[in-house]
């Protein structure tokens, strides 16, 4: 276990190295919500979630939906990384003729499962995702990643409503919890907290864990599975811009890129040597 | 005479049984869109999402992810009004195969007034991409529709009404999605009718014929996308088109004609509709002579471009 933890921190590394050179090279693009998310996608996509690169659409494949879909760029090296397309089409995020968007597009990209980036309609398509796997009698899974400023948003209260009514313990919910959006702090623009009595009040499984601990993301999926008839949420507290030490906690690098003077400054940060 | 939701009741039980992949979806008001026939036979395939239609809509895309054929449903006000954006970022954009099958759309909804009384979702769906607006006029057109909905793959709007209209067509009648018919041929002007507005227009060609007036009747079922040809004949050969439409005259039915005519074929053009004011509260019949959508008023708009021809 102690290995897989440490393989899945190198890879955690290595895809926020990604993160970084895409972005700096798209020019556009958020960089501190991908670079808050990557350890939890990693666990998601190389250790829990059953998928298949080479047949993005097998019956049997656990979903994902990226509910803070700004975050894409996290999710695109992912899937690239995984072999779901070529890394080169990484080259063309956000630009014209590429097919990876500024936020997921399932009519696009392989691996995407449907269209996110208007915040607080993700939940919901994870609930009729689960829905419709319960209808089946799969074993499948979905997994929703949501942002904490996104809780902001009136639809996610009712998904969570209808997930709980529907006992939906297909769906474990993940909160990417910065503390940070747009216009400055998540508590100081339209407080959330708590974050974790809410889920709770609505009826959720509540698992409160440091988003960046690699081995604690694995225990809360696993419990995440093993509890039946009500959905877990699971509130992990995050840095915005984790992984390069002048990117951290500021609001200001929600939607800016790393420009040329601070890539290779970042990509030290990283463990990455140069450009 | 039977009410298109009503009809859309009978058509849903009748898919469910089958389709085991047709799922139903409603925002607690089953009993009044008739999604409660479904309910009742099919309960496993039916979920009432409560009183939260942005939620309700987000979820039938999820369904529909899931490789169903989800048939969402509440009042037309609010399932394209209040989930205006679910509709347009969870199903159109992602093209996902979500029908939104909406009731008590218009002024006849009646005593629950202004608040409930939809005269914009042609409008605000029609400028919707990879959206299909439909606006059924009887029972018998309503279910070979949401049949054709069912088979057709993407997102589809269906819009019906809470009363019983004058049964128009006959199972012989061949519905065909983006396929418009002529009701009643005429030479001297058409009336482009959708919804209930067709069988006002049938009367209005009536009483015309009385006087001496031949009025050319098409009926459009499909506002989106429209059947352009069978407009443009009309327009071509009788010179004058009245659009009637239990909707605003801006952007629904009207508006999609007026786009048509002013570039391909600018004729004498009168939208027959609700002049851009919000409902009341009052009996549907009522309603139907205050604001303006009775065979007389078509009758009216008729004269006036007959006058200027």
């Amino acid at each position: 276990m102690k290995d897989k933890i440490a393989r899945l921190q190198e890879k955690a590394r290595k895809l926020r190295i990604d993160i970084v050179r895409t972005l700096h090279r798209s020019k556009s693009g958020h960089t501190g919500g991908s670079l808050s998310v990557i350890d939890m996608l990693t666990v998601l996509y190389y250790h829990k979630m059953r998928h298949d690169p080479a047949n993005p659409k097998w019956a049997q494949r656990d979903r994902l939906v990226l509910s803070k879909g700004h975050a894409a760029p996290a999710q695109y090296v992912a899937l690239a990384d995984c072999g779901y397309f070529p890394k080169e089409d990484l080259q063309m995020l956000r630009q014209l003729g590429g097919h990876l968007q500024g936020h997921p597009d399932s009519k696009g990209t392989p691996g995407v499962e449907v269209c996110t980036g208007s915040l607080g309609q993700g939940l919901s398509m994870a609930v009729g995702m689960a829905l419709g796997l319960s209808l089946d009698k799969s074993s499948n899974r979905v997994y929703a990643v949501l942002g904490d400023g996104e809780l902001q948003e009136g639809q996610i209260w009712e998904a969570a409503m209808s997930a709980a009514h529907y006992r939906l313990d297909n769906l474990c919910i993940l909160i990417d919890a910065n503390g940070l959006q747009i216009d400055g702090e998540v508590a100081k623009v339209m407080n959330v907290e708590s974050i974790g009595d809410k889920f709770r009040a609505f009826g959720c499984h509540v698992l409160e864990i440091d988003g960046h601990d690699i081995a604690a993301i694995v225990a809360a999926l696993d419990e995440a599975e093993q509890v039946k008839g009500k959905p877990t949420a699971v509130v992990a507290r995050t840095v915005k811009g984790k992984g390069v030490s002048f990117f951290e906690n500021k609001a200001s690098y929600h939607g800016v890129t790393p420009s040329d003077e601070e890539l290779p400054r970042a990509l030290q940060c990283l463990g990455d040597c140069c450009d | 005479m039977i009410a298109t939701r009503d009809a859309y009741g009978e058509v849903l039980a009748e898919l469910g049984a089958e389709n085991g992949d047709v799922v139903v979806l409603d925002a607690d008001l089953s009993g009044s869109t008739k999604t409660s026939s479904f309910a009742k036979k099919f309960p496993e395939r039916f979920f009432n999402m409560g009183i939260a239609e942005a939620n309700m809509v987000g979820t039938a895309a999820g369904l529909a992810a899931s490789g169903k054929i989800p048939f969402a449903s509440t009042f037309a006000i609010f399932a394209v009004g209040r989930a205006w954006e679910q509709v347009r970022q969870s199903v159109a954009y992602p093209k996902a195969n979500v029908k939104i099958v909406a009731t008590h759309s218009g002024v006849t909804v009646g005593e629950d007034g202004g608040s409930h009384q939809s005269v914009e979702d042609i409008a605000i769906m029609r400028a919707v991409p990879n959206m299909t607006v439909i606006v059924p006029a009887d029972g018998v057109e309503t279910k070979k529709a949401i049949r054709a909905a069912a088979a057709y793959n993407g997102p589809v709007y269906v819009r019906l009404g809470r009363n019983k209209v004058p049964t128009l067509f006959d199972d012989s009648y061949e519905f065909a999605i983006g396929k418009g018919c002529q009701l009643r041929d005429g030479s001297d002007l058409t009336f482009v009718a959708t919804g209930l507005m067709t069988a006002q227009a049938v009367a209005a060609a009536e009483i015309l014929a009385g006087v001496g007036v031949s009025a050319r009747v098409v009926h459009i079922p499909t506002v989106k996308p429209i059947d352009e040809e069978l407009i443009l004949a009309a327009a071509r050969e009788t010179g004058a088109i009245v659009t009637a439409e239990e909707h605003s005259v801006i952007g629904g039915l009207g508006g999609a004609v007026a786009e048509l005519l002013g570039e391909r074929c600018p004729v004498l053009l009168k939208r027959v509709g609700v002049q851009d004011r919000f409902g009341t509260s009052g009996k549907a019949e009522d309603l139907l002579k205050y604001f303006g959508l009775m065979p007389e008023n078509l009758v009216e708009a008729a004269k006036e471009l007959l006058g200027k021809k």
